[in-house]
């Protein structure tokens, strides 16, 4: 991925971010990208509170493993986000497995997805191979039946090429920008689910100027502690 | 290659244990044993891995608590592993577990798909000494299906709701890598607690430590927070840069270099067993 691809998708899921202040967000298991926007959504402003999973510094627990979840339980994170091996347009997320491939595992997404209000799906790649009509195993559902003890889920999924939101009334994402370089259309092309279209589909907010003074003289050096590797890239 | 410093450690229910070798301490998990094993950021004991390999101990069943990196695809790769459950298992930053999938693909181990929290849950039910405890979420999804063994009841205290239950993890072994332990087997895990839990849980706790310190880390408050008493310890040894390649929080990061060569060798099984033919048994 380009420099300039990864400030634009960490910007744009700080962007979801930021109606939460003050807030907690946290990060999971192998997400660089949310980790630079939850970091870049804290950078903006005091009085926002931020755990991601495998670090020492920008993380505030001190109970082990199970304090993330507990706290989450209890309502006490806001935000939290979630990647997918595949993603249907019901916000289904597959973390498990298709008949052809086996993926990582479902972490703590069939918990997190019931309990964080705000979870931000988050994908690079966007493909049909990804963006399926319909997943072929539901780590953690997108919509639940009203008995079904439910206090959070998803509300945005980012992608390489657009942003969508969901609408959990209506069970479907509807497209809510895309990035430079793409169009309605070519979203469409790639995308194995259908979704809301509006007639006018604005373009993903370019990244602002004291961002990227964040991103790279603040956020880069911060999430190295946790993905050296992302970091070394990105620089 | 550094020898092993044997140290003196009172093992579980008071019987006392010297001079503990890293190759003497795995030789307290037996073939079946349900063996728990923390996470790559928390500390994991990649010396006691390799001895374990060395000495072709199988079949284990595996709980990564609640998930595991190489530690688990070495363990699969060297085909030690009968039984794994894990809310997931991959290299981290470098992607995909290569021997756990190809595993997986071969039918050659039985996964135990979980979630995070289902299995801390489990673990608080083992070390409570009670059969399960409720866990919200999970109620649609498919992993309920994977998982007999959670069962959903209504919850007594609010007609209508309904719950899922997960039972009681009770693991013959902890085994993990902390930064040090005194002459008493106490160990100092700090701010990793998931580590206190394994070893509440577990019947035996085998761990591998940094270094021994002369003074009683229970003397000093500040220390004694972050400490699993030796009630709990059945044998400590010596193993200096035991994590490696892996890090250990607050004292070493990991070896980038290391996990990379790990990553791209253990893609293929013939890859994975020269990997392992040159690897030294204890961290340089």
């Amino acid at each position: 991925m380009t420099t300039a691809k990864t400030e634009l998708l960490v910007a744009t899921l700080a962007n979801l971010l930021e109606p939460l202040d003050p807030g907690t967000v946290a990060v999971g298991n192998v997400s660089p990208i949310p980790a630079a926007a939850a970091l870049l959504w804290q950078a903006r402003a005091p009085g926002r509170s931020v755990s991601v999973l495998g670090s020492r510094r920008h993380n505030a627990f001190t109970d082990g493993g199970r304090e993330l979840f507990d706290c989450a339980a209890q309502g006490r994170i806001d935000a939290f986000f979630l990647g997918g091996g595949q993603i249907d347009g019901e916000a289904n997320v597959n973390l498990v497995a298709t008949d052809r491939h086996r993926f990582p595992g479902s972490f703590g997404s069939a918990y997190l997805y019931f309990l964080v209000p705000n979870v931000i799906l988050f994908r690079a790649e966007h493909s049909r191979r990804v963006l399926v009509p319909r997943v072929d195993f539901v780590s953690a559902p997108g919509v639940t039946p009203p008995d079904v003890y439910r206090t959070g889920g998803p509300i945005a999924l980012v992608t390489g090429r657009c942003v969508f939101r969901f609408d959990r009334e209506r069970r479907r994402f509807r497209l809510a920008s895309v990035h430079e370089g793409e169009t309605p259309a070519s979203v469409r092309e790639h995308t194995g689910f259908d979704y809301d279209e509006p007639a006018d589909v604005p373009v993903t907010a370019a990244v602002s100027e004291d961002d990227l003074h964040l991103l790279r003289n603040r956020v880069v050096d911060e999430v190295a502690e946790t993905y050296p590797r992302f970091a070394e890239a990105w620089r | 290659m550094l020898s092993i410093t044997p140290v003196i450690a009172r093992a579980y229910r008071g019987r006392m244990l010297a001079g503990v070798t890293v190759g003497e301490l795995v030789a307290h998990v037996e073939p079946g044993d349900l063996v728990a094993v923390p996470p790559d950021y928390s500390g994991v004991s990649m010396a006691a891995t390799r001895a374990l390999i060395a000495a072709g101990l199988r079949p284990l069943r595996l709980v990564a608590v609640p998930t595991s990196g190489m530690q688990a695809d070495m363990l699969v790769g060297a085909g030690l592993v009968s039984e794994l459950e894990a809310a997931a298992v991959m290299l981290g930053e470098f992607g995909t577990a290569s021997r756990f999938v190809d595993a997986l693909g071969a039918d050659a181990l039985r996964m135990r798909d979980a979630t995070c929290p289902a299995i801390h849950a489990g673990l608080q039910a083992g070390e409570k000494g009670v059969p399960f405890l409720p866990l919200r979420g999970l109620l649609g999804s498919d992993l309920l299906a994977l998982r007999p063994d959670w069962q959903t009841i209504p919850n007594p205290y609010e007609p209508g709701d309904r719950i899922v239950l997960v039972p009681a993890i009770r693991p013959d072994v902890a085994l993990f890598h902390a930064p040090r332990a005194d002459r008493d087997g106490n160990v100092w895990v700090g701010r990793r607690r998931e580590l206190v839990t394994m070893a509440h849980a577990s019947r035996r706790t085998l761990v591998t430590v940094e270094e021994v310190v002369d003074d009683s880390l229970l003397d000093d408050e500040v220390s004694a927070a972050g400490v699993l008493p030796a009630l709990y310890v059945t044998a400590v040894a010596t193993a200096p840069n035991g994590a490696w390649p892996l890090g250990l929080p607050g004292v070493y990061q990991p070896d980038q270099a290391e996990l990379a060569r790990y990553a791209e060798a253990s893609r293929t099984a013939d890859g994975f067993r020269e990997y392992v033919g040159r690897t030294p048994l204890h961290a340089r």
